[in-house]
């Protein structure tokens, strides 16, 4: 009886106990110096920049003692793994490297926490490429509202086999029928005349390999480079109205134009995307390939290409109008809206420090492709791999699809209709381009994203 | 001594008590005690999910919004039944499944026909035409690409034609569907032979006995004696087939990603775009999936009557 009464006491006092202290001690007063989170979780897609990443996590418990562990999840099942945990508001990670495509709809749906204040304030912003911030931290575009920190920048660009293009006996032949020097491209309309010169079937040999695949995004990032190039955009940037954009006069020559140049690609090209290209580049088979930066290592690496030696790159060349821009990938650095506001700040600290010049030149070094302005601008860095002047320049002039909620339906039909006229050369560039432009209408009508 | 007594009446003690505690289960309950599990795991993986993508199949949901579902009625089933190019991939979907099952039968029929007489090494031959339909169909979707290569391939080769002088199989529109035929005719139609055989070999040999003693012809025994007797087997086979054409993916992701164009997106690939990634239309794809399910089981239907009119149920 004795010890259930002093139970009961014990019980009575100890909330009380617990209360007190806490009630009276200011918060400035609580101890600083141990973190009270020990470590953060970064969820990314598995592929050599999230070992990258995990690199810069190992630097960040070297100076502040909190564990970075970066998830990676297959490529195939990522946006399934984020988007699961979306919907169930899980707290499985606390930030996420999202695609740019993603923005809109973690935006809208609260699953990103907005950073606008934090990256405006810490003068983040300033320290990377405008078109990066704009298309992988930006929601809605022009806004001026961020969402995420441009981490891992990524577009596309060109490979091309040096041993080609610098052969006396080739260039001479070339410029015998062009009338100008075999060298790395500056406008399409070169670089279609140098697939052109370099397609010669009888020796296995084509011009180019280039994004054709309908499954997900290929080939509309494929056709991207040459649609903006030309001049040509999905939208009205104010209103958002298709019509007359998406099948304007420049979108219909950026089509045939693409369709033209697919000619110029190996057999069995019906269906190519990332790896499709490399494999024609590095089995010998073509003079020029587009692929993402990301991508590239591949292509400099003697033990995956046998041609490393003699493997140059260059950036997307100019339409006919002088424009030039490269179809954007890559993607920013988010945190997750349903974690702790204590959690929260831990990442934002991380975020922070990561954004450090000196940090993104580890990045950088370690093979992560920085969004920093002074990094992408340093000698160091143009210099450390065959790539990366290519890569500095592409990202000053990178454009992205849609990242609104309903991409996914938009996507689909320009997969759909760009795949049936430049893979199955079904009807015209104009016909297909007003089928589109008719789709995208009433989808974005529907969303209410045109009035 | 005395231990070994404590023990024995401890010992009958607890057998006494178990014996009780069993006669108190009846029969009835233990039944459920061994079914309950089975039940249970139907329930939450089969009957609940049923159920439940029937609701949302009247929702506008999305797997990954935060927002609950918002009813819409029969919005989902009259936005699909609405939608032309919808039609298309149902439409290229009965083709698929026609040529497919119809190129299917026969080969297996024949094959099995074939297989029927025992001669030497038949039992590896047979074990060989089965490999096929043991492979992944994604690994056969990405080798048969090579396959179908016009530069390096040996289809076109086969078929003689020089190295990239031969049609562009899955670059074609016409021609993408028919490649994705031949090679579900390449994978699937050893398992038509495989229950045709199983149905052949147990044909009483009797039946043939008699027929030849009556002068019958080898035409009329096959009519009226093998495809008779074989026919229930080959019509599971032909539903079995018929169903799994209508759920058609793999294979064509790994083949043509339902390209060129539309002309191989089947409705299976098309429920995934809808479904998953990027698009996510959790409420939409699930009208989809009952439209093609109300489809499989007017067409299985169709097959068990048949079936049962030759089993002489009817």
């Amino acid at each position: 009886m004795k010890k259930l009464a002093l139970l009961l006491v014990l019980l009575m006092v100890l909330p009380l106990a617990a209360c007190g202290p806490a009630a009276t001690t200011p918060p400035a007063a609580q101890p600083t110096t141990a973190p009270a989170v020990k470590e953060l979780t970064i969820m990314w897609a598995q592929w050599d920049p999230a070992d990258y990443l995990q690199k810069i996590g190992q630097l960040y418990e070297q100076e502040t003692g909190i564990k970075v562990t970066v998830i990676q999840e297959p490529w195939g099942s990522f946006y399934n793994r984020v988007a699961a945990e979306w919907a169930a508001h899980g707290t499985a990670f606390d930030m996420v490297v999202g695609d740019s495509q993603w923005l809109g709809q973690a935006a809208t749906q609260g699953h990103y926490l907005e950073l606008t204040d934090f990256l405006k304030s810490e003068g983040i912003d300033k320290t990377v490429t405008e078109a990066t911030l704009t298309y992988y931290g930006e929601y809605p575009t022009g806004s001026g509202r961020y969402w995420a920190y441009p981490t891992e920048g990524d577009a596309v660009g060109w490979a091309y086999r040096k041993d080609l293009f610098e052969n006396p006996e080739e260039k001479a032949a070339f410029k015998a029928k062009y009338g100008y020097d075999l060298d790395v491209p500056k406008t399409w309309e070169q670089l279609y005349q140098i697939a052109e010169f370099f397609t010669r079937p009888d020796k296995g040999l084509y011009g180019v390999a280039i994004y054709t695949q309908k499954d997900y995004d290929g080939i509309t990032m494929g056709f991207e480079n040459v649609f903006f190039s030309w001049g040509a955009d999905w939208k009205d940037p104010k209103t958002n109205e298709v019509k007359g954009w998406v099948n304007s006069p420049q979108a219909v020559e950026a089509l045939e134009f693409y369709r033209k140049l697919y000619a110029f690609a190996p057999p069995g090209s019906s269906n190519d995307f990332f790896a499709e290209c490399n494999n024609h580049f590095t089995a010998g088979e073509v003079a020029m390939a587009m692929n993402y930066f990301a991508f590239f290592p591949a292509l400099s690496n003697p033990a995956t290409n046998p041609y490393a030696s003699v493997t140059g790159f260059f950036a997307v060349p100019a339409g006919p109008t002088g424009q030039r821009f490269a179809a954007l990938g890559g993607q920013g650095l988010s945190i997750n809206a349903y974690i702790s506001p204590e959690r929260q700040e831990a990442a934002k600290n991380f975020i922070r420090w990561f954004a450090r010049e000196d940090i993104q030149r580890k990045w950088a070094e370690f093979g992560g492709y920085t969004c920093n302005k002074a990094v992408l601008a340093s000698d160091a860095f143009l210099k450390a791999q065959p790539y990366n002047p290519a890569f500095a320049d592409t990202m000053q002039v990178v454009k992205d699809f849609w990242n609104v909620p309903v991409y996914g339906q938009l996507l689909e039909v320009v997969q759909r209709e760009l795949q049936a006229y430049v893979v199955g050369g079904q009807g015209t560039a104009k016909e297909v381009l007003d089928r589109i432009a008719e789709e995208h209408d009433k989808i974005l009508r529907q969303a209410g994203l045109i009035k | 001594m005395a231990l070994w007594s404590a023990t024995q009446s401890v010992g009958s003690d607890r057998s006494a008590r178990t014996g009780i505690r069993r006669r108190q289960l009846s029969d009835r309950a233990i039944q459920w005690l061994f079914i309950a599990p089975t039940l249970i795991l139907l329930v939450a993986m089969n009957i609940f999910p049923l159920f439940y993508s029937l609701f949302l199949s009247f929702t506008n949901y999305s797997a990954i919004s935060a927002a609950a579902p918002v009813w819409v009625g029969l919005g989902n089933y009259q936005h699909i039944l609405s939608d032309k190019q919808l039609w298309t991939y149902f439409a290229t979907t009965g083709r698929y499944a026609v040529a497919a099952v119809g190129l299917e039968t026969l080969l297996g029929f024949g094959l099995a026909m074939l297989l029927r007489e025992k001669f030497r090494a038949s039992g590896f031959i047979t074990t060989l035409i089965l490999v096929p339909m043991m492979l992944s169909p994604v690994v056969v979707g990405l080798f048969w690409k090579l396959i179908f290569n016009p530069q390096s391939g040996i289809f076109n080769y086969l078929l003689g034609f020089a190295a990239g002088q031969g049609p562009d199989w899955l670059k074609d529109p016409k021609l993408a569907l028919w490649a994705v035929v031949i090679v579900d005719v390449w994978m699937w139609a050893p398992f038509v032979m495989l229950l045709c055989l199983s149905g052949l070999n147990a044909i009483p040999e009797y039946l043939y006995e008699a027929a030849v003693i009556d002068r019958a012809s080898p035409w009329f025994q096959f009519w009226r004696i093998t495809l008779p007797q074989v026919a229930p087997l080959l019509l599971i086979a032909v539903l079995f087939r018929t169903i799994e054409a209508f759920k058609a993916f793999d294979l064509v992701m790994g083949l043509t990603g339902g390209g060129p164009g539309d002309a191989t997106e089947l409705i299976a690939v098309n429920l995934y775009r809808i479904a998953f990634p990027p698009q996510f239309q959790t409420g939409l794809g699930s009208a989809l999936a009952y439209i093609i399910l109300v489809l499989i089981v007017a067409i299985s239907n169709l097959y068990i009557r048949s079936l049962s009119r030759i089993r002489g149920e009817v």
